[in-house]
């Protein structure tokens, strides 16, 4: 399960955060930002292949000591980023890619509020609920 | 990067020279051969000095990796010990000793070379031989027990004749040999000539040859003590020869082998019994060979491998730590891991590897990094003993007999500690050490390598993110102002891509430090943005942020950041007192448009236009995001026209210029523009707000353009989006809405709108070259003298060139204009015009081609006007525009026939003719045609001087008229051109509806051009109009002759059924040059109708081109011939 699940913008700023434990915050942020350095090299090599069905799944982003940070494009180019524990041996990519499906379910789920301005952070008790679901159980 | 930022990319080694971490140097050096080189006299013999240099200059990649050192003759080599029987009752002290690898690779030599000086055929052979046979006798006992291989070069003064022909030299050779107990191949010989590097090198390939039998026997000897181990209490020593033999194949060059015994060795280290006493030695000999293995994994270009080892490495090892009250020491050894490979990565990619974005030598220090910040923590926590009343142990790196042991129980290999006290008096002792290392500069150093890396490898946030590292630790050490260059230069990366949580916390962190150095300016911008609506401190926090803000601006010292470190806090506040004393009353000024500060600003001219005669009102909307209310002093903008600035300041200190948390304030400035600046732009360049007040401290806020900050383009923007489909018209009037307030930064200066109506009354379409008449009617509606009035009429600018050249304007209606007349008229004064006055005038436009035109009417005055109170002339104009069709007034299709009107294809010399000229109106307005002519060049009329057909008649659309010119070519006399052209036929024409006195176009038709053709014989009839049946009718021939030459002419009539006649029937006859024959015939007509008249035939012998056919359509071809009339009787009449 995940340590941290972030939604990033188009334009590279963060729409959606959580983290566990919540003292880390910080240092997930960190992670999570430093992450989009190898997505953003991701699209742009992706970009230049042919054929438009690009893979959403970015699959492992960069593994550091102690996490592995998985990456997923929209097509809209809106980022997902799950952080997982290094010493979680037993989630494997089909688990991961699942998550993001979801994910990006929920997230789509979003988009389609009429109240939800496109660009603004997400603050919907839905899409929390889906996303408390795939993270580690604090405690 | 910045040139100021070079500063903390400095030393990029770690200074940790004689730290216990460093690896060793032997280990870190690519092992070579040890050759030593005796009976080298290098300082005072020039020719061993030329030999010597020979092997050592120039070593470069293709000579063989051999390491040689000159020693004395008598040099003592280390010495051997007695080799050991059984290993039955031996207990090994440690894995492996410190000396080990120096020694071999510096001390003990593969192969020793005694040089000796001695030609074949030397006078004193005997006596040379035999010391020469003590020299080698010398360095054999030194070197006693060990396999060392020596070797004898013979320098010699010439050179060798080819083996086999020397039978001296082979016999003396063979002699040498045996005095010195030498095998052949050990013998040399080294002529000192011309070729001595070549010597040199076929020498050294054989010394290489030699060492490496030596090394050969070495790595056999290690493995022989194999069987004499066994697996209880020898398990140290599997370990060290296993690396011993891969260290000898190292140094055989033996790569391949040295990986595998590297490998066995790394495995069996970790079948050791690991305890606390002995993990730090585990630890070291594993990470030695890990070092080495990934070496040569990365040396055999198998960087995958390098990497897994390395993983396994670390995965293996992370878990132990140790004891735990020196678990510092696990996170140093850590670092150094990942700080090795890293290094060792890095010079591999110098080598040509090439590394990618997400495996780069970066990750590596990175973590280094990371272990050394935990190493830190870890030394903060446990190192907090005092100093030990007793004397400190001894510690010092070095003086230990077995890599990775302690100092006060070396060679001990049992679990428990030999002596409790001691062992805890040697911790005590490595704790106190722990606390001078110098954390922070290990820390540094590896982030700033990190960094350089992660720049390498296309990772800018990753680089900002070590930068924010560096800057923290570069606070933690004390050194603020590099903290804060360092988090200033990454602050506007956060900024920019709006990660507010980071970038709160870097502030917070810079806040700190500018506390802590007392940098006012700094602090303040951090205040500033920390209040500010990019911040997501809590309020409480932003409230105590607020309060210190105050604090400053009222020139007083702050309250102390919380998490501030104690001890610096004393020395901060005297740096604040300093300050406070010394910048009593200095203003500061900050451009807060890179950053996201707490008062917001924007700024929009309520129009994007006026005009000059309104007043230019300006709003300037401030808005404060801190939790307590703001007051400022003073506001103003500056705008691009200077001139202006006077009327957009307002200062004082009333209630109206405090701002209230999250209620955003307006002010309203207006001015009057100038009359220079109409057609301008008016920019706001910049807002300043002043907080504080000139007696304390003066902070100026300033905003390039019209306000707004990093942030507000992006809030704008979803501003716009949730515009879309929200009502907010409930919302309440008073109240701005901030997010939707848009910046208008500029306005433009119109002029102002005129009060006046041009009209214009014309006919069109125009025609070409008519006097196009166009009324123009100027009415006042100004309520005061339109002063000035100018018109500038003509074909508007900007139009096609040719155009202009073909489109002339003149106010002049009573004549036609020239070509000289422009296409716009430009200011023609029209004097003053009083309220409610008209004023007429009338232009006339001559277009000399079709297509359409647009004309400018502009009227241009200057009049007095008030705006508030000021008194101001202004200029105002108003333009008209006209888009108008040019046409042919009439197409003019002008015909030459012959007398019987069919159509000409040549003229005939001296031969009347006609010409026909058809007029057909395409003018939508009725013409009248006044005159017309015909301007020959060629051609005489055959009618002088005959009124015009056409004069007075008026065409209405549509309508033709028609004119016929008789017409007739004198001969030419050149006949050398046979088409000529006959002239022009002229029109004068103008409109039906235009007054009398205007004037007559005249418009100019060329004529067609004619071909012209001569005949040598002209024939006409005169016959009457019509004939009667059976009544006699006359027709009389002339036949001229038109040559020189006397014609014979035959001439016959063809009989005919409608015509009996009388004359003759056939004839020949002459005719004298120019003169005239006349033939007289009497035709009696038998039908009524048109009939055709007799043929008559005509042959000139003498001139066969003119034939009948030629001469016959000068002839009449047909007569009406009337039916006989009765004799009409008055009876009948009358009954009629």
């Amino acid at each position: 399960m995940a340590v941290c699940i972030a939604v990033i913008a188009k334009e590279n700023y963060p729409l959606y955060i959580r983290c566990v434990p919540v003292q880390n915050e910080l240092k997930f942020h960190y992670t999570v930002h430093t992450s989009l350095d190898v997505v953003e090299e991701k699209i742009s090599s992706a970009g230049k292949s042919i054929g438009d069905q690009r893979e959403l799944y970015l699959g492992l982003l960069y593994p550091t000591e102690d996490y592995k940070v998985y990456g997923f494009v929209t097509n809209t180019k809106v980022k997902f980023v799950i952080v997982v524990d290094s010493s979680n041996t037993s989630l494997r990519d089909n688990e991961i890619r699942s998550m993001f499906r979801k994910l990006h379910n929920s997230f789509t789920d979003v988009m389609c509020n009429p109240f939800h301005i496109p660009g603004d952070t997400i603050k919907s008790k839905a899409f929390d609920s889906i996303v408390s679901g795939m993270m580690v159980q604090a405690g | 990067m910045l040139t100021e930022n070079k500063g903390w990319i400095h030393n990029r080694r770690p200074v940790m020279a004689g730290s216990q971490w460093e690896l060793p140097s032997e280990l870190c050096c690519r092992p070579m051969a040890f050759v030593a080189l005796t009976g080298l006299d290098v300082v005072y013999n020039a020719v061993h000095r030329a030999i010597w240099d020979a092997f050592c200059a120039n070593r470069r990649a293709d000579r063989v990796p051999i390491s040689f050192k000159v020693l004395p003759g008598d040099h003592e080599y280390p010495k051997c010990r007695t080799k050991r029987t059984s290993y039955e009752w031996y207990i090994p002290k440690g894995i492996l000793k410190t000396s080990w690898m120096n020694k071999h690779l510096n001390l003990v030599p593969a192969l020793v070379v005694l040089f000796y000086e001695l030609d074949w055929d030397d006078a004193q052979w005997k006596e040379k031989q035999s010391e020469c046979a003590t020299k080698v006798e010398i360095v054999r006992t030194s070197l006693q027990g060990r396999n060392t291989k020596v070797a004898v070069v013979l320098i010699q003064k010439k050179t060798p004749l080819p083996p086999g022909e020397d039978l001296v030299a082979s016999e003396r050779a063979a002699a040498l040999c045996n005095a010195c107990d030498l095998s052949g191949k050990s013998l040399f010989v080294l002529p000192h000539t011309d070729h001595l590097v070549g010597y040199i090198i076929r020498l050294e390939n054989a010394f290489y040859e030699h060492a490496q039998t030596y090394y050969y026997t070495e790595i056999r000897r290690v493995k022989s003590h194999k069987e004499f181990l066994n697996k209880t209490t020898h398990q140290l020593l599997f370990v060290r020869h296993q690396f011993k033999i891969a260290f000898f194949s190292e140094l055989k060059q033996d790569t391949q082998n040295a990986l595998k015994y590297y490998r066995t060795a790394y495995s069996l280290i970790h079948e050791l019994r690991a305890h606390e006493t002995n993990m730090l030695e585990i630890k070291t000999l594993a990470g030695f060979i890990n070092y080495k293995i990934c070496r040569l994994c990365f040396q055999h270009n198998t960087p995958l491998d390098a990497i897994a080892q390395f993983r396994k490495h670390v995965d293996l090892c992370k878990k132990k730590i140790g004891s735990p009250e020196l678990a510092f020491e696990h996170a140093a050894w850590m670092s150094k891991q990942f700080q090795s490979f890293g290094e060792l990565f890095d010079e591999a990619i110098k080598l040509g590897l090439t590394a990618i974005q997400t495996q780069n030598p970066g990750f590596y220090y990175q973590q280094a990094a990371c272990y050394s910040q935990e190493r830190k923590q870890l030394a903060q926590q446990l190192c907090q003993a005092g100093k030990s009343s007793s004397e400190p142990l001894d510690i010092q790196p070095g003086g230990l007999d077995f890599y990775g042991q302690r100092h006060w129980r070396q060679g001990h290999q049992s679990i428990d500690p030999p002596d409790a006290e001691k062992e805890k008096m040697g911790i005590l002792a490595l704790q106190i050490k722990e606390r001078d290392a110098p954390h922070s500069e290990l820390i540094i150093a590896l982030l700033s390598n990190a960094v350089a890396q992660f720049k390498k490898y296309k990772c800018p946030r990753m680089k900002s993110h070590l930068m924010v590292q560096m800057g923290e630790e570069y606070y933690h050490a004390k050194d603020y102002s590099k903290a804060i260059k360092l988090l200033d230069y990454v602050m506007c990366d956060y900024r920019s891509e709006r990660w507010w949580g980071l970038l709160t916390a870097i502030l917070t962190t810079a806040l700190r430090c500018a506390y802590l150095m007392a940098s006012i300016k700094d602090y303040i911008i951090y205040c500033m943005e920390l209040l500010g609506r990019a911040s997501n401190l809590k309020e409480e926090q932003k409230s105590r942020i607020e309060k210190n803000l105050l604090k400053v601006l009222m020139n007083e010292v702050p309250d102390a950041e919380p998490e501030c470190d104690s001890s610096s806090l004393t020395t901060a506040r005297c740096l604040w007192g300093d300050r406070m004393a010394l910048t009593a009353s200095t203003e500061l000024t900050i451009e807060v448009q890179d950053y996201i500060p707490f008062i917001q600003c924007r700024a929009k001219f309520l129009a994007p236009s006026f005009h000059v005669d309104q007043a230019v009102t300006l709003l300037v909307f401030l808005r404060a995001d801190c939790p307590h209310p703001v007051s400022f002093n003073k506001l103003s903008v500056y705008l691009s026209n200077q001139e202006y600035n006077q009327w957009c300041v307002v200062s004082s200190g009333e209630e109206s210029m405090r701002l209230w948390p999250g209620k955003s304030k307006s002010f309203s400035f207006s001015f009057v523009a100038k009359t220079e600046d109409v057609g301008k732009k008016i920019e706001v360049t910049g807002i300043e707000v002043m907080l504080g007040r000139e007696c304390g401290r003066c902070v100026f806020l300033t905003w390039r353009g019209a306000g707004g900050d990093v942030a507000s383009a992006h809030e704008a923007l979803q501003a716009s989006r949730s515009c879309q489909g929200r009502d907010r018209s409930n919302e309440a009037p008073k109240e701005v809405d901030w997010d939707s307030l848009a910046m208008q930064p500029c306005t433009m200066i119109m002029p102002r709108v005129p009060k006046i109506s041009v009209q214009l009354s014309h006919d069109p379409p125009a025609l070409i070259s008519e006097m196009y008449h166009i009324g123009i009617t100027v009415h006042s509606q100004e309520n005061a003298v339109a002063k000035d009035v100018k018109l500038t009429a003509g074909l508007k600018p900007g139009q096609d060139a040719n155009l202009s050249q073909s489109t002339h304007v003149t106010l002049d209606g009573l004549s036609v204009c020239d070509d000289a007349a422009p296409a716009l008229l430009p200011d023609v004064p029209l004097g003053d015009l009083k309220p409610g006055q008209k004023l007429e005038k009338s232009v006339y436009v001559k277009c000399m081609t079709t297509g359409l035109r647009v004309f400018l009417f502009h009227v241009a005055y200057t009049i007095n006007t008030e705006v508030g109170e000021q008194q101001l002339l202004c200029k105002c104009h108003k333009d008209e525009t006209v888009t108008m069709e040019t046409m042919f007034p009439f197409e003019v299709s002008l015909k030459f026939m012959s007398t019987k009107f069919e159509p000409l294809e040549q003229v005939v010399v001296d031969i009347p003719f006609l010409l026909m000229a058809d007029i057909q109106s395409s003018s939508p307005w009725p013409l009248l045609l006044a005159s017309s002519s015909l301007q020959m060049l060629t051609i005489s009329s055959n009618t002088p001087q005959a009124p015009s057909q056409l004069q007075g008649v008026v065409l209405q659309t549509g309508e033709c008229a028609t004119e016929c010119f008789c017409l007739r070519c004198p001969p030419l006399k050149s006949s050398s051109s046979k088409t000529i052209a006959a002239g022009q036929y002229l029109l004068s024409w103008r409109r039906k509806s235009s007054t009398e006195d205007s004037p007559l176009t005249q418009t100019a038709i060329p004529l067609p051009l004619v071909s012209l053709d001569s005949i040598p014989l002209y024939i006409y009839a005169d016959l009457p109009s019509f004939g009667r049946v059976r009544e006699s009718l006359s027709v009389r021939y002339h036949i001229q002759n038109r040559t020189a030459l006397v014609q014979e002419v035959e001439m016959a009539v063809e009989p005919s059924d409608a015509f009996m006649f009388s004359g003759l029937k056939q004839v020949r006859l002459r005719i004298l040059p120019g003169s005239e024959q006349q033939m007289l015939y009497n035709y009696y007509p038998l039908m009524a109708g048109y009939q055709t008249l007799p043929q008559l035939n005509i042959s000139l012998p003498r001139c066969p081109s003119s034939n009948t056919h030629t001469l016959r359509r000068f002839l009449p071809q047909r007569i009406f011939v009337k039916p006989q009339g009765r004799q009409l009787d008055a009876p009948s009449i009358a009954a009629a």
